[in-house]
């Protein structure tokens, strides 16, 4: 069936409109279908936890925002379609050109980390404002050394990779997401491939921008502690949909699904 | 029975060593023609645009299956019934740099797949163009890789001058040609060139060697 694109707003416009949201989108590889229908609205400054067993579609949230076409529905970010274009008054699917560029506003960290192992931490971190944003080096240099600092791994800047612990390196990684100035920051499982002893210097800097900057945030996680003491909302998927979201107090505490309570308590007990 | 004679041998060693330096830059030449044509034949199978994509992958396909001899004889004597009139060295040149682009671009691609994908990713998250995507993240991470390769063809490449003697390149092994024609001796012209051939190819492997773990250590890749 053909979605019929009339039924969407151009752009999303009022104070109180959403920085991100999903309209009716549905993701599919081939004929698997990975998520259905997903409707999501995320405020300005809102920290959203996602949690979900493995394959629930976590991962491809993010990646919509991300990397990927959709194939029903439309994604807003900032008031604008970042999954189409406006010709002639109607939404059109975007060309690569629109896509790349309504998705500056987005910056993202992996599990992996996925820094360029070629360059040092600084370079890493200028990469992307002097290719992409056209910054002066002198400027994009400042503005890294700036987050580096703030990350707490300044006295590393001329390190390459290879040489930096996991934590240190998912560190970098958060910088030189920041130095694109996102408003919109997407972590999927950034502490997931962490040894257990550094997995705090990283949700520090994490908490530091919750506190600090007014991003907006999604955040896969399976650490269900720290979803709980950060994210102003839990969305819990499942099967490709949102099964529950609410408070995080109120999901963790009080969840009202049979499935919720069946992951939690799964979670828990693996603990 | 072994009548070696050592004042031939050093009358004809500067002509040889002359010709050693045009097999050198026979070699060379065609290498860097290959190593520019071959980035763009990988580059050209991994665009979204099919037709050419298959295209090109066929014609990699037919250079690598067809003997290198037959593809010297066809830019020299086929070409000017097309119009193409090059003289020996340019037919050669061409005609090496074309068959061993093909061989690259498979070392390039192979290069080009063993980089995480991960890094692809990482760049999309950064807005960056296809073209600095390629050019300063992808590409600099999979020369390493493809260094061994690389420097197996260039040895490959020097190794195969001696077929541009059949156009009439002044290469080596045409020049150990005439001079075992002048003299009828053709002992100590053929022994030097395989001598000369076996003193460049040895040492080069190391070196490739070498240059790899250099390189690596440049780009802070260990
Ligand atoms: N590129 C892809 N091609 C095919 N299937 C995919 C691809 N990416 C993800 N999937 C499938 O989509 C489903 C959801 O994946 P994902 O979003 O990664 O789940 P999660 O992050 O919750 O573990 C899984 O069944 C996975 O196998
Ligand atoms: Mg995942």
């Amino acid at each position: 069936m053909m979605d019929d694109l009339t039924q969407y707003p151009l752009t999303l416009e009022g104070a109180d409109a959403p920085m991100v949201s999903f309209r009716n989108v549905t993701k599919r590889y081939g004929s698997l279908t990975v998520l259905e229908g997903l409707d999501l609205d995320v405020a300005e400054g809102e920290m959203i936890a996602i949690i979900g067993p493995s394959g629930s579609g976590k991962t491809t949230v993010l990646r919509m925002l991300m990397l990927e076409r959709i194939q029903e529905g439309v994604i807003y970010v900032d008031g604008k379609p970042i999954t189409h274009q406006a010709k002639n008054g109607k939404l059109v699917p975007a060309s690569d050109r629109y896509l790349r560029r309504a998705r500056e506003p987005i910056g993202m960290c992996f599990q992996h980390f996925n820094l360029f192992p070629h360059m040092t931490a600084l370079q890493n971190c200028m990469e992307g404002p002097v290719q992409v944003l056209g910054m002066s080096r002198r400027d994009a240099r400042e503005r890294a050394e700036d987050l580096l600092e703030m990350v707490g791994m300044i006295d590393k800047k001329d390190q390459h990779p290879s040489r930096l612990s996991g934590g240190q390196q998912q560190r970098v990684a958060i910088a030189r997401a920041l130095a694109m100035r996102p408003k919109v920051m997407l972590f999927d499982e950034v502490t997931s491939a962490l040894d257990p002893e550094v997995i705090g210097e990283v949700t520090n800097v994490i908490k530091k921008l919750v506190t600090e900057h007014n991003l907006t945030m999604l955040m896969v996680t399976h650490q269900m502690g720290f979803a709980r003491d950060i994210s102003d909302r839990v969305c819990f998927f499942y099967g490709g949909r949102i099964e529950e979201q609410g408070k995080p107090a109120e999901l963790f505490d009080n969840p009202q699904r049979e499935r919720t309570q069946q992951f939690l308590s799964a979670v828990k007990s693996a603990d | 029975m072994f009548d070696w004679r050592w004042d031939f041998t050093w009358e004809i060693l500067p002509r040889l060593f002359e010709a050693t330096l045009n097999t050198m830059i026979a070699a060379g030449a065609g290498y860097a023609i290959a190593v520019v044509l071959g980035l763009v034949l990988a580059l050209a199978q991994r665009t979204p645009w099919r037709v050419l994509t298959f295209v090109v992958r066929e014609v990699v396909e037919f250079i690598r299956s067809t003997p290198l001899v037959l593809q010297i004889f066809f830019v020299f004597f086929v070409g000017p019934q097309f119009g193409i009139r090059l003289d020996p060295w340019t037919s050669g040149m061409i005609a090496i740099g074309l068959h061993y682009s093909a061989y690259l671009s498979e070392v390039y691609r192979g290069g080009i797949e063993s980089v995480a994908k991960g890094q692809w990713e990482a760049c999309a998250s950064l807005s960056m163009s296809t073209r600095d995507t390629y050019f300063r993240i992808i590409i600099p991470q999979a020369l390493p890789p493809s260094l061994a390769g690389m420097g197996n063809y260039l040895v490959g490449i020097f190794k195969d001058t001696p077929m541009l003697s059949v156009i009439g390149v002044a290469e080596l092994m045409h020049t150990a040609n005439a001079i075992g024609s002048e003299n009828y001796r053709f002992l100590e012209p053929y022994t030097l060139v395989g001598v000369i051939f076996l003193a460049i190819s040895l040492p080069a492997a190391g070196l490739i060697r070498v240059f790899e773990g250099w390189v690596r250590k440049k780009l802070g890749m260990q």
